[in-house]
């Protein structure tokens, strides 16, 4: 990024005023992407969702393909392809097992359908390339209106769903007993999972919305397992890999975003799994034993 | 002793044409300890979700603290059966107590003194103060079901209902947790049902016994259910019940798919 050979390559074909509003774009769409991703994959990782986000986002990929041939919106082709997939799999997959079976019948179907789409797709390549793998240089600004609106949409269910969410996410039997909705929710939570997915369609590509949307969370938990810092610490993540990786996509002409995106997000992970095993060894377990044995004995002297 | 916390009425519980049991009248007063007996697939666990407002009844009524009974109520504290806790569950015994006082809430937990100072105690009163800011899915099976315990009391229910709080523990663990049911009614005048397929652990603190079987059942106190002629009638079939040392052993209860399931529990070499 700091070539200054790349960057005259850069500013041989754009001038400088529009290559600052598409960095601009770029960025803003990449930082929203990271909250709305790493909060929902909070959610993600409790429910053991990650398939169902590959899934949903193979679908998600054929909606915008079709879209795009069709000459109609990429955005509100991303969005119905992955609101049908999540309504299809939270109507027919309840149970985990029906769940993967459903989702792994799914999703190269969904594949199938986009490659078709794109193959009958005369415009332009980057178009093509764009949906499977990211394009966040082409946000434009309608786009990124209608990312931001969709993220705050789902950010603001997310927040007031919050702990009836978590509860039926942690305890289904007993949320129920206490009079959380537990069936309700799971469509609904199914609902601004598809939301988040088309977003990140766009922006990381069909193939790798999971680094968005499930290593973030999935890395904060390997650190922590405070149900507020899990959140905070996979917003974090997930806009460091999104910024990050638009950042970088800078310093080249011909590499999409994604492979920065997703490299950031993995050795996050990478790094959280090591803290993670290491605590585990030294520090949780060594304090449970501890704490189990003297509290079974101090009660056992008083029953 | 005189608080009615819970009172079935005439209650009936059938699915399709199978009654599970009908014509249950059961009264459980405030500090009472009643054990739930019978073998899987009696409807000790549909009673359970009738009373939580989860499984209406065919017939008869529920009143808990003289209130017919609705999902959700804030009157009963509810100990689940145990299952697995997956380790990377991002709860920490805390956590998880904090929901039984307000998880059902919408919107986002803020951190209050008042609140934290109940999960505190509730903690305490259990004996998990110590692994209180541990992960869950880390804690042993006996952990788990203190603080599970603890998760019930916190908002300091009328009504305790417990279903099989004691399978898969261990001995040692069964004797805390029931002991610590046991304190509880004992400190705050809750009252106490107690879903178990054996009676030996809760033997000490149990005042009545209800005995599920076959569509019918008992009532009354341990000697008076537990004993050869009322299961030999119960059951319709000739059963041995013998005391030794201090334990009741029940011999001769007919056969049923279930039994394959009662085996795994060592401590016993028949069924109460």
């Amino acid at each position: 990024m700091s070539d200054p050979s790349i960057w005259q390559q850069i500013f041989d074909f754009t001038d400088y005023g529009e290559l600052l509003a598409l960095v601009h774009n770029s960025l803003v769409a990449g930082a929203v992407l990271g909250v709305v991703g790493g909060l929902i994959s909070t959610f993600v990782m409790m429910r053991d969702l990650p398939f169902a986000v590959h899934g949903t986002s193979e679908l998600s990929f054929a909606g915008a393909a079709g879209f795009l041939l069709a000459g109609a919106s990429v955005v509100a082709g991303a969005i119905t392809g992955s609101i049908v997939a999540a309504l299809l799999i939270g109507a027919l997959g309840s149970r985990a097992r029906d769940r993967n079976s459903i989702i792994g019948v799914l999703m190269p179907f969904g594949l199938g359908l986009g490659v078709l789409f794109l193959s009958l797709y005369k415009g332009r390549a980057a178009n093509k390339f764009g949906l499977l793998f990211g394009q966040i240089a082409a946000v434009d600004t309608p786009r990124l209106t209608a990312l931001v609106v969709t993220s705050a949409v789902v950010v603001v269910a997310l927040l007031v769903l919050w702990r009836p969410l978590t509860f039926a996410s942690t305890d289904p039997e007993l949320a129920e007993a206490r009079g959380v909705p537990v069936r309700l929710l799971s469509p609904v939570f199914m609902l601004l999972l598809g939301l988040t997915v088309a977003m990140s369609v766009q922006v990381v590509g069909a193939l790798l919305a999971l680094s968005v949307i499930c290593t973030p969370a999935a890395a904060a938990m390997r650190v922590t397992a405070s149900p507020a810092l899990v959140p905070i610490l996979s917003v974090a993540f997930a806009v460091t890999a999104t910024v990050g990786g638009t950042l970088l996509e800078l310093g080249s002409l011909n590499i999409p975003i994604s492979p920065y995106v997703t490299t950031i997000s993995f050795l996050i992970y990478v790094v959280c799994r090591m803290i993670g095993n290491v605590r585990t060894t030294r520090g949780w377990s060594a304090r449970a034993g501890a704490a189990a044995s003297s509290a079974e004995l101090a009660l056992e002297g008083r029953a | 002793m005189s608080d009615s916390v819970l009172r079935l009425t005439g209650a009936a519980l059938g699915y399709g044409r199978r009654t599970l049991w009908s014509g249950l009248d059961l009264d459980v007063a405030a500090r009472e300890f009643v054990a739930v007996l019978g073998a899987n697939g009696s409807g000790k666990t549909s009673l359970i979700r009738a009373i939580l407002g989860l499984q209406p009844l065919s017939a008869g009524r529920v009143e808990v603290a003289y209130r017919p009974v609705r999902r959700g109520s804030e009157d009963i504290g509810y100990v689940p059966q145990q299952r697995r806790i997956d380790p990377l569950t991002p709860l920490r015994a805390r956590d998880v107590v904090g929901q039984g006082l307000d998880g059902h809430h919408w919107g986002i937990s803020l951190p209050r003194p008042d609140r934290r100072a109940k999960v505190d105690a509730a903690l305490h009163a259990v004996g998990a103060g110590e692994y209180a800011h541990m992960p869950i899915g880390l804690l042993s099976g006996g952990e788990q079901q203190r603080v599970r315990i603890a998760q019930a009391l916190v908002a300091d229910p009328p009504l305790l209902l417990c279903d099989e709080p004691l399978l898969s523990l261990d001995l040692p663990s069964q004797r805390i947790v029931t002991s610590l049911v046991d304190r509880r009614r004992r400190e705050r005048d809750t009252a106490v049902l107690f879903v178990t397929h054996e009676i030996n652990p809760v033997l000490p603190y149990v005042d009545r016994v209800l005995y599920l079987a076959g569509g019918r059942f008992r009532i009354g106190t341990v000697d008076e259910v537990l004993n050869s002629a009322t299961l030999s009638e119960l059951f319709d079939a000739p059963i041995e019940v013998v005391h030794v040392g201090g334990r009741i052993l029940v011999a001769g209860i007919p056969d049923t798919p279930e039994q394959a399931h009662h085996d795994h529990h060592h401590d016993d070499t028949a069924i109460a």
